[in-house]
């Protein structure tokens, strides 16, 4: 199963153009040895793919993937996957920063694929009101599906899921966006702009360092814990009440 | 009633040994302990009003922008307070009740719900006396045309209510139109084809949605745009050619693996988009109806029945993504006629 | 009775008879109030938490009455479209309809405007609760019976009332949750047999969304639905007064009598201060617990949706209705017939507020019993009523947790797919177990009662006999405990029906009849009686032995508990 979808996963990265990507070549030697001692054994020693004997895939060839994916794969602890499931969960990286950016180079070497992005499109600092509505708009359109209107996730079929935005850097969720990682569809910078990106990205993190103005917010999971709320804490509460006004209190034995 | 009462005083195992002896409270009895507990209860009044106090006090001297545990402050501040006073209040008018005030139980005989049988016999004699008098028994030509006249009341009743709203009408068309490009929700861009790489998904809309007329104004807005929207929105994927099985008919439909099918749920019309890129399925977010893109939007999962509509499509003259026609399947929830509308369009073509 | 009365002085020689003489005298004279306030001032009500319940629901609805009035003064009832420039900035400059942007104001601008906005959204999804925990207290211990079988129905109606004006009201802010509601209905309506696209056409205005469902559910929610609740509230306690409240079996607690406290002024003091209790409570949650951020989710948009879309709890239920349902829709002489909508959707809530309404009249065919009943039966003396009631809790509750099903496979790391296949079979199987379950530990607990009759309780001594044994002392049971626990009644010698009379003609209503037989079966089979007037005789000649024990336990010991403390019964 965990096989077959980290199998499929080759079909996010096909080749598309990167800009020239500035890697030395020191980079790139550094991150072959790593590969060929961490990756290899699922994709292949020239990052080609490996099949099962039923012609699934047991690790996606990596050839065009960019520098992209490989960053936000290993950047988020992705990859290496620690044992099959439904999908790869987000966890601490296992590479350093170094290491990871070594990695990218030597992926990105092999064919050109989509770049890690620039800065000028992850520093959301300076975003303008109006930049800020249009990275909602983007949000809602696009994201909120999957992931929730507070980037709080959401369900999938087969056991699968749309991942928390919380705590997801920007530069990562760019990542996400322009390679589509696993099953998540790919949102080229040919549709949505880097700007757009930008703005989106603006957005979600507007969104969440907003102050729960209300209070406690129970997850963003909306009207479910809402509910439980009602029952728990609400009627909880008054039948406390209702008991206590009930209740007949100390009572002075006969004189 | 009362043979039978006879009876269950000789069938009962255990006879009622009546009300308890009543105790008394410690307050009752004590006089420093209902002192305290008078004291108990006048301060939770105190505070109550301390806190109504607290209560216009933030109400104006806190900003509302403001933040306070991440939360608003001013939002706080006031719900604690009133909140806070209005439970002390309630929490010692019943304390006062319990420790201070009478605590005699008292007993009240139940009398019986049902009338006695004299009212009843005044009463319906009155009642016949009253119909007799009216002699709407004797003149049924008054009683029944008059029964018709009210009867006729109903229809004014249902008849204003007639507009209330146009009759159905178009319900198996969208804004769809041969040539309609297919543009960016949001941005309102065209797409060509080699924007959309394998495993790309597009949330898409007609271009008229973002066209304006001679003098600037856009063509669809407020109500006539959302109402367009919420049967013309539309998906669209690329995925490898070699993963399509297009049912007959439908294998020009695509252009080079990129599909478009409605964006709303055949269910009851959820806008739908939570698309896997290597499954090619579709789940709706609102009741998990789940759609096969790969197979023609067929219906894999859930409470759907009809397949999501596919829109087919080519390339305009300058390379962008065009509708080929309208949607030839039925877009939005089923309706009663829509057996009959689709026969029409399946004609139609 | 008498003795307490003369506790209390006479009013003229009172500081307050005093000065409200005058003022108090000028009323009676134009509204009579003596003769309507005679009977009613101490009109006795028994005193127990479970009736404390309906209690909480009507303060809700007043907290509702009155936080819902303060939003009017700024809520706009209105799609059109405007430029939202308020506070909240993440949605500055966004076209959005008017409904939203006030909302937005009350939440942002209004200074209390939030507080007030949760208040209100809290006290709805407890209005709802509390009706609900009412119902099934009123329920679980028989207190439909003749005479206030209409003042279930009126109950009934107040709940499914309660319903509609929630759903109204979540749908009033038009943001994009609010909006997927509303598309729901849509779908809903269209699912009508042969007048779905009519009602939807008149009731939208046009096409969906149109422009006019906001200001009409906007009526509907502050005026037609809070009018019927408010008559149906008022009939509602007009009956409760005319019928004197239910109480509890006990000694000295009779059908032909009720013993409590009087109105003026514990019951009156213990209401008020409930009143308080709740505002302050709601209030509290208002300050701590964020409901409804509406500007998180955005303005509706057609072609926008958020993972997690749920109604309100209260229609949660029919939500999961809708998602357990497979997908069947047919064509029948050329018409589209959409079951996979209609019979959940309209059908599940139809056959929800059916049944309730049906039960008291369904029961009564069943037993035959039609005298009036002013003691409450304790669940467990009711088994078959008792386990129904919480086999239909099961279906609500599987039902419920469907309808959060999405969140459920988050937050557990489930696969939706087999939560919602699970749920389908469960639907049917699990009411069904906890019939079976909840019927045993009924019978188990009246077997239990028998024998704390029959053989007393045991009391902790051990005792040795000379020649070694050992063995727990039982003590009989005081005896208004053991009143309590026979005041039920017993149980009718069930017989077949005649199906033919002498002549070989069969009974009129043969078919009929046997199915009351079987009805009565189903609904006495299996229960324990309670123990017959020789059998305590027996008993009590039995513990009476005992009784004459060497070693006496005094009256006042009343047995020891596990850990060596004495208890008190």
């Amino acid at each position: 199963m965990g096989l077959v979808v980290a199998g499929g996963m080759y079909a996010a990265f096909a080749p598309r153009p990167a800009n020239a990507e500035e890697a030395s070549s020191r980079d790139i030697a550094a991150g072959r040895q790593l590969f060929l001692i961490g990756c290899a054994s699922c994709h292949g020693k020239n990052a080609e793919g490996v099949l099962t004997t039923r012609d699934n895939n047991y690790g996606p060839t990596l050839v065009g993937v960019g520098a992209a994916a490989v960053d936000f794969q290993v950047g988020t602890g992705r990859m290496p996957l620690a044992q099959a499931g439904p999908q790869a969960p987000r966890k601490d990286p296992e590479y350093t920063e170094a290491e990871t950016r070594q990695l990218a180079a030597y992926v990105a070497s092999l064919a050109p694929g989509p770049a890690i992005p620039d800065s000028e499109y992850t520093d959301y600092s300076k975003t303008t009101v109006e930049q800020l509505r249009q990275g909602g708009e983007f949000f809602r359109t696009n994201c909120t599906a999957c992931h929730n209107s507070v980037g709080a996730g959401g369900a999938l079929p087969g056991g699968r899921y749309a991942p928390t935005l919380v705590g997801v850097s920007a530069k990562h969720i760019y990542e996400a966006m322009v390679t589509g990682p696993q099953q998540m569809p790919v949102f080229a910078d040919t549709t949505i702009t880097p700007e757009d990106k930008r703005n989106v990205i603006a957005y979600i993190k507007k969104v969440q360092s907003q102050p729960t103005y209300g209070g406690l917010a129970g997850g963003g999971l909306g009207p479910v814990s809402e509910g439980l709320l009602t029952w728990i804490v609400g009627i909880g509460a008054m039948v406390g009440f209702a008991i206590w006004i009930g209740a007949h209190g100390a009572r002075v034995k006969k004189r | 009633m009362s043979t039978h009462d006879d009876e269950l005083a000789v069938t009962e195992p255990v006879r009622d040994p009546g009300l308890p002896e009543h105790l008394e409270r410690p307050t009752d009895v004590d006089p420093a302990q209902a002192r305290r507990s008078e004291r108990q209860i006048s301060a939770m009044f105190g505070i109550a009003t301390l806190l109504l106090l607290g209560f216009c006090v933030s109400y104006f001297a806190i900003d509302k922008n403001e933040t306070f545990l991440g939360w608003s402050a001013t939002n706080f501040a006031l719900g604690a307070t009133l909140g806070g006073a209005m439970l002390l209040m309630g929490a010692g008018i019943i304390q006062w009740a319990k420790k201070l005030m009478g605590d005699h139980e008292i007993v009240e005989m139940r009398h019986p719900v049902a009338s006695s049988a004299e009212d009843r016999e005044v009463v319906l004699k009155d009642l016949n006396t009253g119909i007799n008098e009216s002699a709407i028994g004797r003149r049924p030509l008054i009683r029944n045309s008059l029964l018709g006249a009210l009867g006729a009341l109903g229809l004014p009743a249902v008849v204003m209510l007639r507009d209330l709203g146009p009759l159905p009408h178009d319900e198996a068309k969208t804004v769809w139109k041969k040539g309609m490009r297919v543009v960016n929700d949001v941005s309102g861009t065209p797409i060509k084809p080699s924007d959309l790489e394998v495993g790309a998904l597009v949330n898409g809309e007609p271009a008229i949605m973002y066209e304006t007329d001679a003098d600037g104004q856009p063509v669809l807005e407020g109500t006539a745009l959302l109402q367009a929207k919420s049967k013309a929105a539309v998906i669209m994927v690329r995925m490898r050619p070699e993963d399509i099985t297009p049912a007959k008919g439908r294998e020009n439909w695509g252009i080079d693996g990129i599909l478009c099918y409605s964006k709303i749920c055949t269910h009851v019309g959820c806008p739908i988009s939570l698309y896997e890129q290597q499954t090619h399925h579709v789940l709706c977010p609102c009741h998990q109806s789940t759609f096969d893109l790969a197979d023609n939007g067929k219906v894999i999962f859930g409470p759907a029945h009809r397949p999501l509509p596919q829109l087919p499509l080519a390339v305009d003259s300058e390379g962008y993504i065009v509708a080929v026609s309208d949607f030839p399947e039925i877009v939005a929830p089923s309706y009663p006629r829509l057996a009959h509308d689709q026969k029409k369009l399946d004609e139609k073509s | 009775m008498t003795d307490s009365e003369a506790e209390y002085t006479n009013i003229e020689d009172t500081g307050l008879g005093k000065k409200a003489g005058g003022p108090v005298e000028w009323l009676d004279d134009r509204l009579g109030l003596a003769t309507i306030s005679k009977k009613n001032l101490r009109k006795v009500f028994p005193e127990h938490w479970s009736f404390m319940l309906g209690e909480v629901a009507l303060w809700s609805f007043v907290v509702l009455l009155l936080t819902g009035v303060f939003l009017t003064f700024w809520f706009q009832p209105s799609m059109n479209e405007t430029v939202y420039n308020g506070s909240y900035n993440p949605l500055h400059g966004l076209v959005m309809s008017q409904a939203y942007s006030s909302t937005l104001d009350i939440s942002f601008d209004i200074r209390g405007g939030l507080l007030i906005r949760q208040i209100h959204h809290w006290a709805a999804m407890l209005f709802v609760a509390a009706m609900m925990l009412h119902m099934l207290r009123v329920f679980f211990t028989g207190a439909y019976r003749k005479p206030r079988e209409i003042n279930w129905l009126i109950g009934v109606g107040l709940l499914s009332l309660g319903l509609v004006e929630g759903f109204a009201g979540y749908s009033l802010p038009d943001d994009l949750l609010s909006g997927t509601g509303l598309r729901f209905v849509d779908g809903l309506l269209r699912s009508i047999p042969l007048v779905g696209s009519y009602l939807e056409s008149f009731i939208f205005g046009g096409e969906y969304p149109g422009d006019v469902i906001i200001p009409r559910l906007y009526m509907a929610h502050i005026l037609l639905v809070p009018a019927l609740l408010l008559g149906l509230i008022g009939a509602h306690m007009l009956l409760l007064v005319y019928h004197k409240h239910t109480q509890w079996p006990g000694p000295g607690r009779t059908e032909k009598n009720v013993v409590g406290y009087p109105m003026l002024p514990v019951y009156a003091a213990k209401a008020g201060g409930f009143f308080f209790v709740v505002f302050g409570f709601t209030a509290l949650m208002g300050a701590f617990l964020q409901v409804n951020p509406i500007w998180a989710y955005g303005p509706y948009n057609p072609s926008e949706v958020t993972a997690g879309s749920q109604p309100d709890w209260y229609m949660g239920f029919s939500e999961g209705a809708i998602r357990l349902m497979p997908n069947w829709e047919s064509t029948i002489f050329g018409f589209t017939w959409s079951w996979n909508i209609f019979l959940p959707g309209v059908g599940a809530m139809g056959l929800l507020f059916t049944a309730l309404g049906a039960w008291p009249f369904i029961e009564s065919w069943i037993t035959g019993d039609k005298r009036e009943h002013h003691l409450l039966e304790r669940p467990r003396n009711a088994p078959v009523r008792t386990a129904l009631g919480v086999a239909g809790m099961t279906a609500f509750a599987v039902l419920w947790i469907a309808g959060g099903n999405d969140i459920i496979a988050t937050k557990f790391h489930l696969n939706i797919y087999t939560i919602t296949k699970t749920l389908r079979i469960g639907l049917f199987v699990f009411p069904v177990i906890a019939f079976l379950i909840t019927k045993r530990i009924c019978v188990g607990l009246q077997r239990q009662d028998a024998n704390r009759i029959l053989h007393g309780y045991e009391t902790g001594v051990i005792e040795r006999t000379p020649d070694g044994a050992f063995s727990e002392r039982h003590a009989p049971l005081p005896t208004p405990n053991q009143y309590v626990l026979t005041t039920h009644d017993r149980l009718p010698v069930l017989e077949a029906p005649a199906e033919a009379d002498q002549n070989g003609v069969a009974a009129p209503n043969s078919r009929s009849a046997k199915l009351r037989a079987k009805a009565r079966h189903f609904y006495y089979h299996g229960a324990v009686d309670k123990p017959t007037v020789e059998d305590v005789h027996h008993a009590e000649e039995h513990l009476g032995e005992i009784e004459g024990h060497p070693v006496e336990l005094g009256d006042e010991f009343q047995g020891v508990s596990e850990t060596g403390v004495p208890r008190v019964h």
